[in-house]
């Protein structure tokens, strides 16, 4: 049996200001209809006035996904009545949308065909409350969103989530879209279709997908939901579905029947905007290495493991940062390691998305222990420190006296008084326990407060050990 | 002295020269709307006429003196509320000015009341309103025209010395015409829409109504140019518009539509032959031309006009403005909200509307009157490569009488069909009275190229003269 699904996401656009007026478009959070005017509320009389900014972010999540950029794009009116919809219209993109034809190459290599790319604006919420009645906040009307739209490309749940996760990676690269799917600002509709040969099975649409996992899981059940009609016979009706996520099943929410007619024709408001080569070249070259160039380029540069790129690149800050460290300190498998075990640790301890330590001290701290200058117990918490004092590691090196003591001299006296203070790991070790000279060597760190050269602490123990 | 009764460019003169003051117009305009306003009817809101005189004496040093200014009731300003004479908006208070108003405000005018209109002007008669009918002053059996009565019968009954209307197909020449006053309605685009309740957003133009050309000029002068708020609106390409008024007009070619003339009969051809006559003595030429795509201007109208105003009256919708009929549910609240607030016309201009938009319907509907919106506009772009202006009555026949036409929407959309090519077209078109037909006032249509309203004054400033004479 074969599944097909098709995505189509809306990225809310990090503008500042709102799509077609001047209100700021920080939404979240902000007291109810603090963030309007005349022209997001919809009065009489106000009229849009296109954001600039928002189709410069547009066409860049556009070029980004190899689209083809019309020279002209027009503004269209889709028509529906919905309290959270002040206009009784959202100013959308119809039959000539910014951006057509492009791909989205995912980490497996293949690439999902886009459909289209288009601009629009956001609508309301509405506030449902427990006594009855329902309020409506129009700070989020207006916010400037695109929808993009894929091929019916996708041919299993797991694979419409890798699409929808390298998506976010792409939109966030940008730096057009937070991403945030449970705050909204990243949304997703599937239509999606089973069928037991090559013609398409007739598609039902699955709405209200509020996470990575919630795309999957509606997707998996739907196909499964689709998969046992076709097999026993009978047929699949065309409808729009929600997902309920308490319930982990799909609901209908309403059949083809009810399907609404939206009536889109022209915005007569707005002119057609025009998208010239110089404007487009301009948004072109500002673009950033993408993930999919950045992945092939470390495989090639790196030769790091598939893990570790996927890993590294997700974010383009953390990838970033781990290129500035490997321009310091060329060991990139070295940096790898680190940075996966300590360095993202830290960060989402931190709940930032800015790596607070200066990647020349991280470059440092790693010279410091490839030049056996402190262990790797001490370079923890040196990293540890840098993160939250943003201390160069030296200082905090000194400061605490956390030199690894490789002084054969001073060494040799702790072994000895470890030897003699446990009798009891002496004998084991002599008596074939092998394992009881990993206890003693934690009893030499304990003392040392972790400072003793490991290597040394071990090759100082065995000739002690076996000397006797 | 009857100071009501002069246009502003005179009472501008007269001030200026300080043989009268501001305050003395103010209390000639408010002595003429208590003697007629209660038979009349133009007004929906009123100024109080203390708060006109404070003003005058603060804006006495700007351009426009202080002298009040009516306005057509679906152009936004604070101080009054702004109705379109619907139910919907009956106590809707805007919180900013049109961009219009804020040009004549900062020019030194002030608002002297909100005009009557047919609801959220559609309507050629005025008789929508959902308040009340506006009277024409040339006799009060009979309409004043519409959607801008209000304007064109304060101007015509001296309760104004100008106003500004709307015209999305004629609602601002064709109630000038019946009313014998002059009404500009300017190329898409040179005047900001900002502020004007939308009814038809591709062919919205807000106007002057005034008692001369001269005014109309004087007027375009303080509200054409490009604003920001609006994405439709132009840079405008003339720095003054009365700068060509008094030139000669010999040597113009005016053409006159056979589709436009060939029906008219009595008086009203007379009209028409008239005009020819002071053309020539003008020294203008007259030739025959064609507008072959004319009888499809009205459908082309009723359908693409309709289909937008579906979209622009959707946030009618009960949530918020004056009228929720229902709180039983979502839909409850949409459907009777909307039952109740709109009249019979705007209603049945959503369904049109509606249906002309709705899938399977789209293309032969929508589609189709706007292909043919293009083959109008090319009509008229040929034609203006052979001749200056297009001359044509306003309207076929002078103001009908109230509740004539009501029953008959068909008979009405018609008054219009000289007016709405243009509109179509987003050309600019000026109405000046052409002399009478049975003894009521007969409008004058000339029809330009875009942003020739410079060119399309003067030849209006010199039929003026010529008729007047």
């Amino acid at each position: 049996m074969r599944t097909v699904i098709g995505l189509e996401v809306h990225a809310q656009l990090l503008t500042k200001t709102k799509l077609f007026c001047s209100c700021s478009a920080a939404y979240f959070g902000a007291p109810p209809n603090a963030h309007t005017c005349p022209v997001c509320l919809g009065m009489p009389g106000a009229l849009p006035v296109l954001n600039e900014r928002a189709v410069e972010y547009a066409l860049k999540a556009a070029l980004a996904l190899h689209c083809e950029i019309p020279a002209r794009s027009v503004f269209a009116r889709k028509n529906y009545f919905y309290p959270d919809l002040p206009k009784g219209y959202q100013i959308s993109q119809y039959e000539e949308p910014l951006a057509l034809r492009g791909y989205l190459e995912l980490p497996t290599g293949k690439r999902v065909r886009i459909r289209r790319l288009h601009l629009e604006e956001d609508a309301g919420k509405l506030l449902h409350r427990p006594e009855g009645y329902s309020l409506v906040d129009l700070n989020r009307a207006g916010v400037p969103l695109i929808e993009i739209v894929s091929e019916p490309d996708l041919s299993s749940p797991e694979e419409a989530r890798l699409y929808m996760e390298e998506l976010r990676r792409v939109l966030r690269y940008l730096g057009v879209c937070s991403g945030d799917m449970e705050e909204g600002s990243l949304r997703c509709d599937a239509n999606v279709s089973v069928s037991p040969d090559e013609r398409l099975g007739t598609k039902t649409e699955i709405k209200n997908m509020n996470s990575f996992r919630a795309i999957e899981e509606a997707l998996k059940f739907e196909v499964a939901r689709q998969r046992a009609l076709v097999e026993k016979g009978h047929p699949i009706e065309q409808a729009t579905l929600t997902w309920n996520e308490a319930l982990g099943r799909t609901e209908l929410m309403r059949s083809k029947e009810e399907a609404e007619d939206y009536r889109y024709f022209p915005e007569p408001d707005l002119v057609p905007l025009q998208i010239d080569d110089a404007w487009r070249e301009r948004v072109k070259r500002s673009l950033p290495e993408l993930p999919a160039q950045k992945r092939a380029r470390w495989m090639q540069e790196y030769k790091l493991p598939e893990y570790d790129i996927s890993v590294l690149t997700d974010e383009r800050s953390v990838a970033e940062y781990f290129e500035s460290v490997v321009g310091l300190y060329p060991h990139p498998k070295d940096v790898s390691n680190w940075m996966m075990s300590e360095i993202l640790r830290l960060l989402k301890e931190s709940q930032t998305m800015e790596i607070a330590l200066k990647p020349e001290h991280f470059a440092r701290v790693l010279e410091m222990v490839s030049s056996g200058q402190i262990n790797r117990t001490v370079a923890k918490d040196v990293i540890a420190e840098s993160f939250k004092t943003g201390k160069a590691p030296d200082e905090i090196v000194r400061a605490r006296g956390l030199s690894q003591i490789s002084d054969e001299q001073a060494l040799a006296e702790i072994v000895a008084k470890v030897l003699a203070e446990n009798p009891k790991a002496v004998a084991d070790f002599q008596s074939g326990k092998e394992a009881a000279i990993g206890f003693l060597q934690g009893q030499v760190m304990k003392a040392t407060g972790g400072k003793a050269d490991p290597k040394k602490t071990r090759e100082m123990l065995l000739q002690r050990l076996r000397a006797t | 002295m009857h100071l009501n009764t002069k246009p502003l460019h005179e009472l501008l003169d007269l001030i200026n020269k300080r043989e009268i003051h501001p305050r003395e117009v103010i209390a000639d305009l408010y002595r003429a709307i208590a003697e007629r306003e209660n038979y009349i009817r133009a007004y929906i809101s009123l100024a109080p006429q203390e708060r006109l005189l404070e003003e005058a004496e603060r804006l006495r040093d700007k351009p426009l003196r202080g002298l009040p200014i009516a306005v057509k009731d679906n152009i936004s300003t604070r101080e009054f509320k702004t109705t379109c004479a619907s139910r919907f908006l009956e106590s809707f208070q805007p919180v900013f000015d049109a961009t219009v108003v804020h040009r004549l405000k900062a020019a030194g005018a002030t608002i002297l009341g909100k005009t009557n209109l047919d609801e959220f002007a559609m309507g050629s008669s005025g008789e929508n309103s959902a308040f009340f009918p506006t009277r024409n002053p040339h006799d009060l059996e009979r309409v004043p025209g519409g959607s801008s009565g209000g304007s064109a019968a304060a101007v015509a009954a001296h309760e104004a010395i100008c106003a500004l209307g709307s015209d999305t197909g004629g609602s601002i020449r064709q109630p000038a015409a019946f009313c014998g006053i002059v009404g500009l309605k300017p190329t898409y685009g040179l005047i900001s829409r900002y502020g004007l309740v939308a009814f038809a957003s591709s062919l919205d133009q807000i106007g002057p109504m005034t008692k001369d050309v001269r005014d109309c000029a004087l007027l375009l002068n303080y509200i054409a140019g490009r604003d920001p708020h609006d994405s439709t609106s132009v840079e405008r390409p003339c720095a003054d518009y009365t700068q060509e008024l008094g030139q000669e007009i010999k040597g113009f070619r005016v053409g006159l539509p056979k589709e436009y003339v060939a029906d008219l009969s009595g008086p009203a051809k007379a009209c028409v032959e008239s005009w020819e006559k002071h053309l020539r003595a003008l020294g203008a030429e007259i030739v025959e031309l064609s507008l072959p795509h004319t009888k499809y201007a009205i459908p082309a109208y009723y359908l693409i006009s309709s289909s937008e105003a579906s979209a622009n009256l959707a946030r009618f919708d009960g949530v918020r403005y004056t009228k929720r009929a229902s709180n039983d549910s979502v839909e409850a609240m949409f459907s009777e909200s909307r039952d109740k607030g709109f009249g019979p016309e705007v209603k049945r201009r959503i369904m049109i509307g509606t249906y002309a938009l709705s899938a399977g319907y789209y293309e032969a509907w929508y589609g189709k009157a706007q292909r043919v919106r293009a083959l109008i506009r090319e009509d008229f772009a040929s034609a203006f490569k052979r001749v200056d202006m297009i001359l044509s009555p306003t309207s076929p026949t002078p103001a009908f009488k109230l509740g004539e036409r009501v029953s008959d929407p068909l008979a009405m959309y018609l008054s219009d069909i000289f007016t709405v090519p243009a509109s179509l077209a987003g050309l600019p078109a000026i109405s000046i009275p052409g002399g009478t037909v049975d003894g009521l006032p007969f409008g004058l249509q000339l029809i330009a190229d875009q942003f020739q309203e410079a060119r399309l004054l003067r030849a209006a400033y010199a039929l003026e003269q010529e008729i007047k004479s």
